[in-house]
């Protein structure tokens, strides 16, 4: 039941990007007769500040945030699994150097140093994915790495290498596979942080520039007239909500199905 | 200790039925069991796993795990009272007072960060309702009952700064706070060495005689069997399957699965044939039985055995659950003397005589591995643990040679330092005469097909992920041994029927096969790269007897068949006479003896080995043997006594022990010892 609704949320979420590429939508008509409209049956989600329809807003900005997040949670996950299992095979001087690297990262609470970054660089989508992939590969780098010090221990390894396996052999036949569940279940979580450190960014300025509408710069323009018209944060807000619930509870189910007690 | 008059009952197990709701169905775990248990003797309950040994066990206490577990029927009757019709606040006040009970990890069955006097202390004030100074005294006495040397000191440590013995000690002390008039022992000694086996034994012994309490001994172990118990019921698939007093079973074991039992037990005096085995497995015990669980499996079984279940029989002191005790005469029952012919079976190969050796395979020369021990943030070498110190070897081409000792003695350190898995520190080893530990990158890798390995745990030598084609073809796609995906594929079939497998067990996955069809796979995944030597690490210790006999005869028929040399690690001496051509054993990182087996075994010299010899548990009453007992545990091999690294230990040290290491001392026929004792 719980798994049908998370299912069904993240489905209507990939749709909906998907059909504000392609069908007209128009979030970016200014009709100043209409400001601050509430919902009503020409526009399902009224308008915001500007007159614009918040319906049709929101499904292009659902297209930023999916793709925003797909792609950070794909970077961090394949530079952070990379990191930590050369890491953690290699050990020695390289292990030593990147394990300082990774606490050092650790140090600074993560979005902090992504709004660093991001101010850094200038707003943009581009930086916004660059700045949160810079601080989302540590993360899976510590996991990856604990993984493969534990895995690397066992006999089927030692096993394959005696029947002369190579390093990339072990590490490709061997340690990623049995690492894929935990790494799985991270990244599905990590697709939810993403989507809230993506509209943080964005309400604070540093994300999606105007006139592109995405949800966090949608809530941070709303929450200005918060108290008259509700409707302008509610609406990016409960989308936000919807699917970082339904991305937790998909991570929470492929845990426990994932988690099969492998001695 | 055999005298023991007690004929009263203390417990009393009738119809006892133990259930598991599982995906498969309703699994039969323990199956219309009943026995009694008298005051003061030990019973023990024998089986190998899966028997529903320690199920029967968890039962009487009521501990089945629920909701998945419940007993379903039957009657557990401590002095007459049912203990499954007790509230289980009533309950609570049986377990610990009168029944209680050790198990055999101790390692885990202890709280790491409570220190052993308060959780012995808890048991006294729980069972006793002492506290402060009165409970702190009894903890002592405790302590001093099950011989922990300086109870005071020990009183206040924890579990991580005890030996695994000590920690079996401390378990027994625990279980002994609340006086009980049973104590449940499952597999108490399964997880310790020998030497330490036979203190605990001891121990049991002398506090069954101090305090006259009964013991249920649980164990798949004849020799501690033979050694301790006043009466044995042996479990099979379930259920009893044959009681007898201690004595008489071992004289006349009568159920065939009991004889069986024997027979596959490894021993020197079995080499020159194979094994006998159990065909086939257990059957699941999900359905009825409406014929014997044994027929399947046995060699006497006829359509009586097939066509109903046997009922059980007694006679006298004795009883069994089988046909051939029933309507068939004594005079006609294929057992005994015609049983002797059937075992011996048809196939049996020729003769194998001592292996002739044409030549040394490998050469081990010195060889040490140290280990830094490192502390502080800059990772500062502060020690060297010395897991292997000096060690010298040779195999010949076709022979078998046995690496023997206890744990921590450095025995698999060794094998993987042959192997290069592990670098050694300094020494060489040459096989056919080039120093692997001078090869480097791709010049080993290429080498690596002539030396393999096989694993204790045979699961976790096999990555789960991939098919068991996969798996033993790992070495051809690796090395590139064999590019032709269909020659590749025959050469698995082949390998998986040379190691008695089913073809199609190529896809499947290693979860889904038993522990010594899986030491199979890996048999064969080491084979398919054709190598000369196999280091063997501990193959069979992790399975059951009957199993273990069926991959010692597949071992033996490889040798024969593919010329193959084994090192052989192992602490178990009876599967060492059985198999190798030559013993070394190993003592804190060092060989202290070594020769032919049958010198070795039968005349040896070093002290240390002839308390391992001793510590054995023996299950022939004529060959039984004055127990050497050692005292203490092994060393730190970071710490090393000075002299002879055995002094402390040893009954027979002497002033020249404590201050050099004894020297090599030849003695007949490429038997050496290092011992002042023969210099």
């Amino acid at each position: 039941m719980r798994l049908k609704f998370a299912l069904f949320v993240l489905a209507c979420w990939v749709l909906l990007a998907a059909a504000g590429a392609w069908l007209p939508f128009e979030p970016y008509r200014i009709d100043l007769a209409r400001i601050l409209d509430p919902p009503d049956a020409t526009a399902w989600l009224g308008h915001d500040d500007l007159g614009r329809p918040i319906w049709d807003r929101l499904v292009v900005g659902a297209r930023y945030s999916l793709w925003v997040a797909v792609l950070v949670v794909g970077i961090s996950l394949a530079a952070g699994t990379f990191i930590g299992a050369v890491s953690a095979y290699a050990g020695g001087w390289l292990d030593h150097l990147l394990v300082r690297v990774i606490d050092i990262f650790l140090a600074f609470p993560g979005i902090l140093l992504a709004i660093a970054l991001a101010g850094l660089m200038g707003p943009g989508l581009d930086n916004v994915v660059i700045a949160l992939s810079l601080v989302g590969w540590v993360g899976f780098a510590r996991l990856a790495r604990a993984q493969v010090l534990t895995l690397k221990q066992r006999d089927h390894v030692a096993a394959a290498v005696s029947l002369g396996a190579g390093p990339g052999r072990i590490v490709w036949r061997h340690l990623l596979p049995l690492m894929a569940a935990p790494l799985i279940v991270e990244a599905t979580f990590a697709v939810a942080g993403i989507v809230i450190a993506e509209a943080g960014l964005s309400f604070l300025g540093l994300g999606i520039q105007p006139p592109e509408p995405s949800w966090g710069s949608m809530i941070r323009e709303g929450s200005r007239y918060m108290l008259v018209t509700p409707h302008m944060v509610l609406a990016p807000g409960i989308a936000l909500l919807l699917v970082v619930l339904a991305v937790n509870m998909l991570g929470d189910r492929l845990r426990d199905r994932l988690d099969v007690r492998q001695s | 200790m055999n005298d023991k008059p007690g004929t009263d009952i203390l417990l009393s197990i009738r119809n006892l039925t133990t259930c598991f709701e599982t995906a498969n169905g309703l699994l039969h775990a323990v199956d219309d069991v009943s026995f009694d248990i008298r005051r003061g003797e030990t019973f023990a309950l024998l089986g190998e796993s899966g028997c529903g040994k320690s199920m029967t066990s968890l039962s009487i206490m009521r501990l089945v795990p629920e909701p998945a577990g419940r007993i379903t029927r039957g009657q557990v009757l401590l002095d007459g009272r049912d203990l499954l019709r007790l509230p289980e606040a009533e309950m609570r006040r049986v377990r610990g007072n009168r029944i209680a009970m050790i198990f055999q990890e101790p390692m885990t069955s202890l709280n790491p960060v409570l220190s052993v006097g308060e959780q012995i202390g808890e048991a006294v004030r729980l069972h006793r309702g002492l506290r402060g100074r009165a409970a702190r005294e009894v903890v002592l006495a405790l302590l001093d009952a099950v011989g922990i040397p300086d109870p005071a000191r020990r009183h206040d440590e924890y579990p991580h700064q005890l030996s695994g013995g000590m920690k079996q000690r401390v378990m027994i002390a625990i279980a002994l706070a609340g006086e009980p008039d049973l104590l449940i022992a499952d597999e108490p000694t399964t997880a310790l060495d020998v030497t330490i086996q036979a203190q605990v034994l001891a121990l049991l012994e002398r506090l069954q005689e101090e305090t006259g309490m009964a013991v249920l001994l649980i164990t798949h172990d004849l020799g501690v069997v033979a050694g301790m118990a006043d009466r044995v019921a042996v479990m099979y698939a379930g259920q009893i399957v044959e009681t007898a007093p201690r004595d008489a079973f071992f004289a006349e074991p009568r159920h065939p699965y009991s004889r069986k039992l024997f027979e596959s037990l490894p021993d020197i005096a079995k080499r020159d044939r194979p094994l006998s085995v159990i065909p086939g497995s257990v059957p699941p015990l999900y359905r009825e039985f409406s014929a014997c669980r044994f027929a399947e499996r046995c060699a006497f079984a006829w359509e009586d055995c097939r066509a109903s279940v046997p009922r059980w029989i007694t006679e006298g002191e004795r009883g069994v659950r089988c046909h051939l005790y029933d309507r068939v005469p004594a005079s006609r029952r294929p057992l005994g003397a015609e049983a002797e012919a059937t075992s011996s079976t048809p196939s049996a190969a020729p003769a194998l005589s001592v292996a002739s050796h044409d030549g040394e395979l490998l050469e081990v020369e010195a060889l040490q591995v140290h280990f830094p021990i490192q502390k502080g943030l800059f990772k500062r070498t502060v020690g060297y643990v010395r897991a292997v110190d000096g060690v010298s070897l040779r195999i010949g081409k076709g022979a078998t040679v046995a690496l023997v000792g206890e744990s921590g003695c450095g025995k698999t350190t060794i094998g993987k330092a042959i192997l290069q898995l592990i670098r050694p520190t300094a020494g060489r080893v040459l096989l056919e005469g080039t120093d692997l530990t001078a090869l480097r990158g791709e010049a080993l890798r290429r080498r690596r097909r002539d030396f393999q390995i096989i694993f204790q745990d045979p699961f976790s030598s096999m990555n789960p992920r991939m098919q068991v084609g996969d798996i033993i073809q790992e070495g051809l796609v690796a090395l590139g041994l064999e590019r032709d995906p269909a020659r590749r594929q025959a050469r698995v079939d082949a390998l998986l029927e040379q190691v008695g497998l089913p073809r199609e067990a190529k896809g499947r996955y290693p979860h889904e096969f038993s522990g010594g069809q899986r030491q199979r796979i890996c048999i064969a995944r080491a084979l398919a790269v054709g190598p000369k030597l196999l280091v063997c690490d501990e193959p069979t210790s992790a399975l059951d007897i009957s199993v273990q006999a069926q991959i010692l005869n597949l071992l033996r028929e490889l040798q024969e068949a593919l010329g193959l040399s084994y090192l052989f690690i192992t602490h178990n001496l009876s599967v060492v006479g059985y198999l190798a051509d030559e013993v070394a054993v190993m003592y804190l990182g060092r060989i202290v003896e070594y020769g032919p087996v049958d010198a070795v075994l039968n005349r040896a010299r070093h002290p240390y080995t002839q308390a391992l010899l001793s510590a054995i548990p023996v299950i022939d009453q004529e060959t039984r043997r004055e127990v050497i007992r050692l005292e203490g545990d092994l060393p730190s091999p970071a710490h090393p006594p000075e002299g002879c690294h055995f002094h402390t230990r040893c009954p027979h040290a002497m002033d020249a022990c404590r201050r050099r290491y004894p020297g090599r001392t030849r003695l007949d026929g490429g038997h050496w010892v290092h011992c002042y004792l023969y210099e």
